[in-house]
């Protein structure tokens, strides 16, 4: 059932809402990841929730003009100008008063859903126009989903995308350096509006399909998730580009094998599994990762002090350090050094002793920023280096042993 | 080497000569609410000179040199360059800001930093190629850098992440160079490498002007002198503007005389 789904074989609909999703997903994370970057991801909560009362009102409109009210086309238009309007609200109120950026978000964005939700109370109560599931864009309704509408989200998904691609160099160095993208000339207001438009863009296309409280999971989602895989920008858009569109397309299509659960839930479900195993199991930047590097630290640096107190003659009083060079057969359980252990405790020991000649000369100075008190010297020094390092410990001190 | 002999020692004129001036800043007022941190201050940079402007904490040093690049909006004033509006001059301008003004872990190599010193040129819509890499390198060679290219920029010390900087703003191969506290916190060695760096684009004609703070190097890295603390304090040669009347004027209590006797010529 799931393949069947999975490979556009349950139906129309179902295929129509299963292509739309995917690729919705992919242009709203790629067009997320440069919110991300910028730091800036709950701005689009507040855009999205601001749509509403644009919904409602073209509706309104429609319907007086004798319309049917249901056009989505008109619905987009309308909810794109009152999601302008809130935006334009958060910008003046972040620059022009002494409100701070996320205060601005939570005014706007609760006063617009109101203001939206009273609209579709009172739509409620009109007699004209076939209202029934416009709240349907509070979480998506995909059911009778048709053709012309699955055009306008692949159009205008697709529009989105071309546009955030041919804009990411600018937006890249805006996100990383303001200052100095400002000082090369670009317009940085200019490029954040870009980008918000952009945003907004996608909030309206995605309406339909995950709504508008949950399209922020689609923009945010994949992109923290893509951060767990990539240490660059490019790799980010690719990686989120893809974990929203896997997003989308197996979220659409679980919930057309089981039509009681809602598409857009489901589609959020879906990235937010792959940011789950994303924040656990990534190689460099994940949980597990990390603390499977801090515990191999900490034991490295257990074996370092240990072998310098072996070396200096001193006893060792942390069980954890006597068990790890136990372990390792550098020391028997009573603390005292095997041959082996005498011999690397020797070692440690000289390499300490370049360490800090190498940090106390000047010349030397680049070098001693890799000291971490594990790195061996050898690995950063060449042997010209170290034997001039020698001469230096040995020369104003008198031999050592 | 004569014709820095000449603007230097043509300092006190240089007014007059605006036009010509590398930086020309004038009557420029820049506030934060309604307390100006920069209040009617004119600078003259004459081109081929290497300048340090030095001043308190809080003194606007960093304003100053935001405004005049217009990265922040001046209540008043303007600010030419080569005689052209700033924004007609992009193209010969070249800016280091603040090493701790961004977040070092945006995901971008060391490489992919200093190819941003290059996206003005290469426009919207233009290809990076396989010659911009390379510039990219050099760049990267000069600060001594071509090691860490493939670097994750969140690896680096604070020294090499103001060696970068640098490198980015030389990729945009500009004529005059404004930095802002390039020495804060950095390394001996970078401190030496940043400092050859830009002798040695005074060497080839370009201008320098940097925001210093430490006052006992200034005579030896530089040969011009703007002490600010709100409105302009002095301006000239450094023999000229960096004396132990200005530096009193500037900093008022804040450094011992000794310090000042020390640090300043002709004590």
């Amino acid at each position: 059932m799931l393949w069947q789904a999975l490979t556009f074989q349950l139906g129309y609909n179902a295929t129509l809402v299963t292509l739309g999703a995917t690729l919705l997903g992919v242009a709203a994370g790629v067009t997320g990841t440069f919110l991300f970057l910028r730091k800036r991801a709950l701005v689009s909560d507040a855009i999205s929730h601001a749509t509403l009362p644009g919904v409602g009102l073209a509706f309104i409109l429609m319907v007086a003009m004798g319309g049917d009210g249901r056009s989505l086309l008109g619905l987009m238009l309308g909810s794109a100008g009152s999601a302008w309007i809130g935006l334009l609200c958060i910008s003046a109120l972040t620059r022009r008063t002494r409100l701070a950026e996320d205060a601005a978000i939570g005014a706007v964005l609760s006063v617009f859903f109101g203001i939206g939700i009273v609209f579709l109370t009172f739509i409620q109560t009109m007699s004209e126009g076939r209202q029934a599931g416009l709240e349907g864009f509070l979480l998506g309704s995909t059911a009778g989903m048709l053709y012309s509408d699955a055009v306008i989200i692949a159009v205008g998904g697709a529009a989105v995308l071309l546009a955030v691609i041919a804009f990411r160099r600018p937006l890249s160095a805006v996100a990383f350096d303001p200052e100095f993208a400002a000082s090369s000339g670009l317009n940085v207001p200019r490029l954040d509006l870009i980008m918000m438009g952009l945003v907004m863009a996608i909030t309206v296309v995605g309406l339909k399909i995950v709504g508008l409280i949950l399209i922020v999971a689609l923009l945010i989602i994949p992109p923290v998730t893509a951060r767990f895989w990539s240490e660059r920008v490019t790799g980010v858009l690719w990686v989120a580009g893809i974990v929203g569109g896997v997003s989308g397309y197996v979220g659409a299509a679980l919930s057309a094998i089981a039509p009681a659960l809602p598409t857009g839930p489901v589609i959020v479900l879906v990235s937010f599994s792959m940011f789950a195993l994303s924040l656990f199991f990534a190689p460099a930047r994940g949980v597990l990762a990390a603390v499977l590097k801090h515990l191999s630290f900490q034991r490295r640096v257990h074996v370092r002090q240990g072998l310098l107190a072996l070396a200096q003659g001193q006893p060792i009083y942390e069980k954890l350090t006597l068990r790890l060079l136990r372990r390792a057969g550098l020391a028997r359980a009573d603390g005292v050094a095997t041959s082996d252990g005498k011999a690397r405790a020797a070692k440690a020991l000289r390499d300490e002793t370049r360490w800090q000649m190498a940090r106390s000369r000047e010349e030397f100075a680049l070098a001693a920023t890799f000291y971490d008190g594990l790195t061996e010297i050898e690995t950063v020094l060449t042997g010209d280096q170290i034997t001039e390092l020698d001469r230096l410990i040995g020369a104003p001190k008198g031999v050592r042993p | 080497m004569t014709a820095i002999e000449l603007a230097t020692s043509n300092g006190t004129r240089m007014d007059d000569r605006g036009a010509d001036a590398a930086l020309a800043i004038r009557s420029m007022t820049v506030s934060y609410g309604q307390k100006p941190a920069v209040f009617s201050v004119d600078m003259t940079v004459p081109s081929g000179s290497m300048t340090a402007i030095i001043g308190p904490n809080g003194a606007g040093k960093s304003t100053l040199l935001k405004a005049a690049l217009g990265v922040i909006k001046p209540l008043a004033g303007s600010a030419t360059v080569y005689g052209q509006p700033v924004e007609n001059a992009r193209a010969r301008i070249a800016y280091v800001p603040q090493r701790a003004s961004v977040d070092w872990d945006f995901p971008t190599r060391v490489l992919d930093v200093v190819l941003m010193g290059l996206y003005r040129e290469l426009g919207l819509l233009g290809r990076l190629r396989g010659t911009h890499k390379t510039r990219a390198m050099e760049c990267l060679e000069r600060v001594g850098m071509q090691d860490f290219a493939k670097r994750q920029i969140g690896q680096l010390s604070g020294g090499q992440q103001q060696r970068v900087f640098l490198a980015r703003a030389l990729a945009q191969n500009a004529e005059l160079y404004l930095l802002d506290e390039p020495f804060a916190g950095v390394d001996a060695a970078t401190e030496k490498a940043i400092i050859d760096v830009l002798q040695g684009l005074r060497a080839d004609g370009k201008t320098v002007v940097a925001v210093h703070h430490d006052l006992s190097t200034v005579p030896d890295y530089f040969d011009r002198v703007f002490l600010i603390n709100t409105t302009r304090i002095a301006e000239g040669t450094v023999e000229e503007a960096f004396t132990p009347q200005t530096l009193q004027e500037a900093y008022g209590g804040r450094l011992a005389m000794g310090q000042l006797g020390q640090t300043a010529l002709g004590a």
